[in-house]
């Protein structure tokens, strides 16, 4: 990413990384890259705020350089540990031995349990400020968004907020601000980022958005950490978000399944067809093959779940286990789910992937269809039935 | 005196051992932290900790 000023005397010195199509391992797929942002203040004390994944060191230095010698840089904000946002901060401690970090006082012990150096560290808290000469910054404790040592940092003379990992996506564009990029594929992005990371944090995030609208502080731009800056539209991303953690959701439902000889496969798309002539929306995933990540992203703001697995070994099959996993982490509110499958003999599968739902604090409808090897004419109109009849409690809301 | 569960982190409160590292001696219930104490382990509020049975 070339350096690009984002307001007066602030640059966006971050890198895009156009490769990367698996995050945090293997557990979110980044089919559109990502980048990782950092910003730079020139100012009496010129202010690092964050840094960028380790493997990118080389060129952040680069970029930095455009603007002035690595080495001049007084202070370096670290609003949080993990290393997408700190891997090039051992290279830069090298290059500026005499820089001073800001971060919380778990920031201090994430970093030190990460780098295990000896660096000059501040700790701040919520409503410490620092001057940096025409402009100052103020920080705001995020514990939990979304790491125990995140942290907000705002600039009020710019009235731009630096919220790290908080509003960002994982999308790698050559243009950097929201006005410039195609809007579904930005909102998608943002929606896929808070469904896989940040949903089971949705309390936390509900009460600091309300301190911070207390605080009273103008937000004129949100310049995160991943993807592009929210500069035309703020508002957007904020209330987003103050839906998603509020749980909010639309009356379409998500039927997820996983099949070995075809009959669940079958059940699915059948109650599918009584939810539709319903008038309620659907989208089916066969999560043996799909990339689970879309899958949450899609419930996020979905009411209606139904989970189809065919029983094996007197249980649900693997991909479905895992994927329940997933769900029972997320812990999703004001939700209605229910089971449906195939099984051979005594049956399992559905009373197995109950226990996870109720577990996650999901309310079950009950009447979910369980069949015995491949469904006749009676069971699959069996199967329609259920399917619109689901369809009516997810209406009714 | 009961248990109460940080519902973000797992972190649990026993007021038999209270939070010493923060200025909150053995015995200190958990009704009786200040408004301002937070999980030791991931910083979130009192109101994100639910009562243990
Ligand atoms: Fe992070
Ligand atoms: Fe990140």
């Amino acid at each position: 990413m070339s350096v690009l000023k984002i307001l007066p005397d602030i640059y966006s010195v971050g890198v895009v990384d156009w490769d990367v199509r698996n995050f945090h391992g293997h557990t979110y797929t980044t089919k559109r890259g990502t980048s990782y942002n950092a910003y730079l203040i020139i100012d009496d004390k010129i202010t690092l705020v964050d840094t960028v994944m380790g493997s990118f060191t080389a060129e952040f230095i680069e970029n930095i350089k455009q603007i002035i010698a690595p080495e001049k840089i007084d202070y370096i904000i670290a609003n949080h540990v993990e290393t997408d946002h700190s891997g090039a901060l051992p290279e830069m401690m090298r290059l500026c031995p005499k820089a001073k970090i800001f971060g919380t006082a778990k920031c201090r012990e994430g970093l030190y349990k990460h780098y295990y150096g000896n660096w000059d560290f501040q700790e701040v808290k919520t409503g410490d400020k620092l001057k940096l000469g025409k402009k100052t910054l103020n920080f705001i404790e995020a514990a939990m968004i979304h790491w125990p040592d995140s942290m907000f940092t705002y600039c009020p003379e710019e009235q731009l907020l630096m919220p790290n990992d908080a509003f960002g996506q994982h999308y790698a564009t050559s243009e950097r601000f929201d006005d410039e990029v195609d809007q579904c594929a930005l909102m998608d992005e943002a929606a896929k980022y808070y469904a896989n990371i940040l949903w089971p944090l949705s309390s936390v995030i509900l009460k600091k958005i309300e301190e911070i609208q207390k605080m009273d502080l103008p937000i004129k731009m949100i310049a995160p950490s991943h993807g592009i800056i929210w500069r035309k539209d703020p508002a957007k991303i904020i209330n987003a978000y103050i839906s998603w953690a509020k749980n909010e959701t639309k009356p379409k439902v998500a039927i997820v399944y996983e099949t070995m000889w075809g009959s669940t496969g079958k059940m699915a798309r059948k109650i599918a067809e009584g939810i539709i002539q319903a008038g309620i929306s659907t989208r089916i995933f066969d999560v043996a093959v799909t990339d689970r990540t879309e899958i949450i992203r899609e419930m996020l703001d979905t009411r209606g779940f139904l989970f189809g697995s065919s029983t094996h070994d007197n249980d649900m099959l693997p991909a479905m286990a895992g994927f329940l996993e997933l769900v029972r982490g997320l812990r999703p509110k004001n939700r209605v789910a229910s089971t449906f499958g195939s099984y051979g003999w005594t049956g399992g599968a559905a009373k197995e992937m109950e226990v996870v739902l109720k577990e996650a604090g999901i309310d079950i409808a009950s009447g979910g269809p369980s069949f015995k090897y491949l469904p006749d004419e009676r069971e699959m109109k069996a199967c329609y039935e259920f399917g619109s009849d689901f369809a009516k409690i997810i209406k009714g809301g | 005196m009961a248990k109460y569960k940080c519902m973000v982190c797992g972190y649990i409160y026993d007021p038999a051992v209270g939070d010493p590292e923060h200025g909150q001696p053995a015995g200190t219930k958990f009704e009786d932290l200040p408004a301002d104490w937070v999980c030791p382990e991931c910083g979130v509020g009192k109101d994100q900790f639910e009562r243990m049975n």
